[in-house]
């Protein structure tokens, strides 16, 4: 079966990584005629251990804060040689190097609309350094920067809104996506790569080992976080929502927390829990099918 | 000259890393039944090794090399066709 | 035939007429005329190339960086804070063998925030793997980034350039510059042509994490690579001069320096000053001599040893310091020299530091009081009053 492929198997992530899943659907739906930047995170540490590289494209990888800037100079580069044609550029991001460290490169390049699908591989915390806080981590979880203490319990900031901003950005195509629903995923790839100009999509990625989950939990927790409006997900075009992902009976957030001892702190504060509830029923509200947000 | 040669090292050949046999990593393992399965490619799609495939003919093939034994396979299977045995070491 | 032009004008024509195809650069004092004078030829289809505005010096770099792997020449300029800023990406670069070329405006480094110059700027990214080129004056420097890029692309080399010019004192003057053609242009520095890119049609990984096991052996090649690329910038000065005509030396050059028995040594625009130093003292009977070094890394050890040996003593005027340590430029001297036969005395002196004028008479007074003791790190030229003021 070890033909190679555009994302091949013997990457070192960890058993159910939900990041590697991602990875390769994304992939499978972009096809061969890629390029590909990625910031230094789990995914770049776990597919390029040299000499050895799970990559079937052209990738490459320069330091965690630069993915956007590297795609920004592949365009102009394929454009100097008359190959815009040849190739799509996408640029990878972790959610620490999208909405922290990397954040004013991707604003530049969304500004400039440079041609690039930019994903972001949400697992919501910096995974490679071992589980630190990110922009991305979502309210009272805890994490290594952030833990469940005697007095603060978790992360106390809510996670920030990148899609909105990158919609206020004046980003074409908007979306995000789900290690949960893999169709979706792809279909949502597909349609960006058809799209000249900035794009981003923003997927949410279980992370066992960051999240304290079972590693055959993935897909589930990937639909879960979903299924109870803690991860809506929508496309935005052109300033507007053309698409959300119908849920038509909501489940409590706590069938998700409780599967991951991120959450285990508040399993037995339900006020806590009530906060959290409040974040997913504002959620389903916010994320309404054709609303013009910008 | 080491200058040429130097460039090389630092460059990955597409794929190389199908060297690295991750399936060493298995505590349990999955058994397809083949009786159930109906090969709707749920667990294929759903494998973070891309270690499966499947068809009518074969029903669901795990490549034993990669597969890390993570369980998700069994978990997505709407057939319960997959079952997660401990490996013998 | 001439024209006058302002040097960092001058740069920008001639880094034009090397037609990098993707520019990207950020303003900055002293080096911003650079960058505006490109978006000006680019923008009036003057040269065709992909010209980025971006939000920081270090997107900058890293836009040249991506665009140097996917199989372009590419180009960047800054100053300072700026370079700093880039300072990630320049080992990056280094490390991943990209022959970008980048011009340094060199200017003094916050705090006190001073747009002035000196080289702290660039002597404290010399760790990075780039080749670092210093030019005497604007001539020199529009002629050095043609061999910059020659020497960068060379297949033997595949590293970054740093061309340094001293801000304000070249950036901001004029002079008659005698620009090449086009033609004798691209004859000299043909299109750029990378070892490998990303393709794909050959779909590479670039840039992989390399571990305890591999990552000592890819310092190694650099530092080897750096023993060899002295042989690639002397034939990119020789080929310079025989299309040219017009010679500065190779790694170094030396200025009446046969029979001299005084020498004084440092870089970039400062040398012009020395070598009429030097005229003076001459015509006063003393044998004083300029050590020129046009190329700081790789350091030219054994033309320096050549060069320095046998002389009675050296003087180092240096404008820049690992604080805490010694001048930077009188370390690699010190250390270049150790263990050779009749090494000669050496005095050096901090001057210049953020923009202070040094003038011909304080270069003399500084001979004179070299002459009569050996001076370490001194630095010359403080105000008395302040020195005070801060004692206070
Ligand atoms: C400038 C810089 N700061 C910090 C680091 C250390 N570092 C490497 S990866 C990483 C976290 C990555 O987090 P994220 O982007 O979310 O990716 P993940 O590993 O979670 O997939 C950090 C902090 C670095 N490499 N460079
Ligand atoms: S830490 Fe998380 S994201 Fe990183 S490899 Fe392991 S499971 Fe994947
Ligand atoms: S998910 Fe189950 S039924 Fe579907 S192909 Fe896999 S083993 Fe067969
Ligand atoms: S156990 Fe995990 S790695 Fe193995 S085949 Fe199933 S999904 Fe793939
Ligand atoms: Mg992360």
């Amino acid at each position: 079966m070890s033909t190679v492929k555009l994302f091949n198997a013997g990457h070192t992530a960890c058993s159910g990584c939900g990041e590697s899943l991602a990875a390769r659907l994304v992939m499978e739906a972009a096809g061969p005629n890629v390029i590909v930047t990625n910031s230094t995170g789990c995914l770049e540490v776990f597919t390029t251990r040299s000499p050895q590289t799970a990559w079937g494209v052209p990738w490459v990888h320069s330091l965690f804060e630069n993915s956007g800037a590297l795609a920004t100079g592949i365009v102009a580069a394929l454009k100097a040689q008359g190959k815009e044609n040849e190739a799509r550029v996408m640029a990878f991001g972790g959610d620490g190097s999208t909405a922290d460290i990397g954040f004013g490169i991707i604003s530049g390049m969304w500004e400039r609309g440079d041609d690039v699908l930019y994903v972001c591989f949400d697992n919501e915390a910096y995974m490679n350094t071992g589980i630190q806080r990110s922009g991305l981590t979502p309210f009272m979880g805890a994490t290594s920067t952030s833990p469940a203490g005697s007095v603060t319990g978790g992360n106390q900031k809510q996670k920030k809104n990148l899609p909105m901003i990158a919609v206020a950005h004046g980003v074409k195509y908007v979306a995000t996506a789900s290690v949960g629903y893999q169709k979706d995923l792809q279909n949502k790839i597909k349609k960006a790569l058809e799209i000249r100009g900035p794009k981003y999509i923003q997927i949410l990625v279980t992370c066992p080992l960051g999240w304290g989950s079972d590693s055959s939990l993935t897909i589930q927790l990937g639909r879960l976080a979903v299924e109870t409006g803690l991860y809506p997900l929508f496309e935005v075009e052109e300033g507007k929502i053309t698409n959300t992902m119908n849920v038509a009976k909501p489940k409590p957030v706590e069938e998700y927390l409780k599967l991951q001892t991120r959450f285990r702190h508040i399993s037995k504060k339900p006020e806590e829990i009530a906060k959290i509830q409040a974040i997913a029923d504002a959620n389903f509200k916010k994320y309404k099918k054709d609303s013009v947000l910008f | 000259m080491v200058s040429r040669r130097a460039k090389n090292i630092l460059i990955g050949k597409p794929g190389t890393s199908l060297a690295n046999k991750t399936g060493g990593w298995r505590v349990f393992f999955p058994v397809v039944d083949k009786m159930k399965c109906v090969a709707c490619g749920m667990c294929v799609m759903s494998c973070p090794e891309g270690c499966m495939q499947t068809t009518k003919e074969t029903k669901t093939l795990v490549d034993l090399d990669y597969c890390k034994g993570c369980g998700i396979c069994a978990k997505v299977c709407p057939k319960t066709a997959i079952s997660m045995l401990k490996e013998e070491k | 035939m001439k024209k006058v032009t302002e040097g960092l004008k001058a740069i920008a024509e001639t880094v034009a007429l090397c037609r990098p195809e993707v520019v990207s650069a950020y303003p900055i004092t002293p080096q911003t005329h650079i960058v505006e004078e490109l978006s000006v030829i680019v923008a009036n289809g003057r040269l065709k190339c992909e010209f980025i505005n971006v939000e920081s010096e270090f997107a900058a770099a890293s836009v040249v960086l991506g665009a140097s792997v996917a199989g372009v020449r590419a180009y960047s300029t800054t100053s300072s804070q700026g370079l700093l800023l880039m300072a990630e990406v320049l080992f990056n670069m280094a490390g991943m063998r990209l022959p970008v070329v980048i011009t340094d405006a060199n200017r003094a480094v916050s705090a006190p925030i001073n747009i002035w110059n000196d080289w702290q700027d660039t002597l404290t990214i010399r760790d990075a793997g780039m080749i670092h080129l210093f030019a005497e004056d604007n001539q020199e420097a529009c002629d050095m980034h043609l061999q910059a890029f020659k020497i960068a692309e060379d297949h033997e080399v595949m590293l970054p350039v740093m061309v340094n010019l001293d801000g304000f004192i070249l950036t901001h003057a004029f002079d008659p510059i005698e620009f090449p053609s086009q033609e004798e242009v691209d004859k000299y520095l043909p299109k750029y042509v990378p070892l490998e890119k990303l393709d794909v049609k050959n779909p590479l990984s670039f840039g992989l994490m390399g571990g305890p096991d591999r990552y000592l052996e890819t310092r190694y090649a650099m530092a080897e690579t750096m023993k060899t690329c002295p042989a690639v910038i002397r034939k990119a000065a020789r080929d310079f001069n025989q299309m040219f005509g017009r010679n500065y030396g190779e790694l170094i050059e030396e200025y009446k320096m046969n029979d001299a028995e005084i020498v004084l040594v440092s870089m970039g625009s400062i040398i012009s000053s020395m070598k009429d130093v030097a005229d003076e003292l001459r015509a006063a009977g003393k044998k004083v001599g300029v050590l020129k070094i046009r190329c700081y890394r790789p350091f030219p050890v054994e033309d320096i040893i050549k060069a320095l040996c046998g002389k009675k003593k050296a003087i180092i005027l240096e404008k820049a310091l690992s604080i805490g340590g010694v001048g930077i430029l009188t370390a690699d001297i010190k250390a270049s020299l150790y263990g050779q036969k009749n090494v000669p005395e050496i005095s050096d002196f901090i001057l210049g530091l953020g923009g202070r004028d040094i003038r011909i008479s304080d270069i003399k007074a500084i001979v004179a009081r070299a002459e009569k003791e050996n001076v370490k790190g001194e630095f010359y030229g403080l105000d008395p009053k302040l020195v005070e003021e801060m004692d206070k």
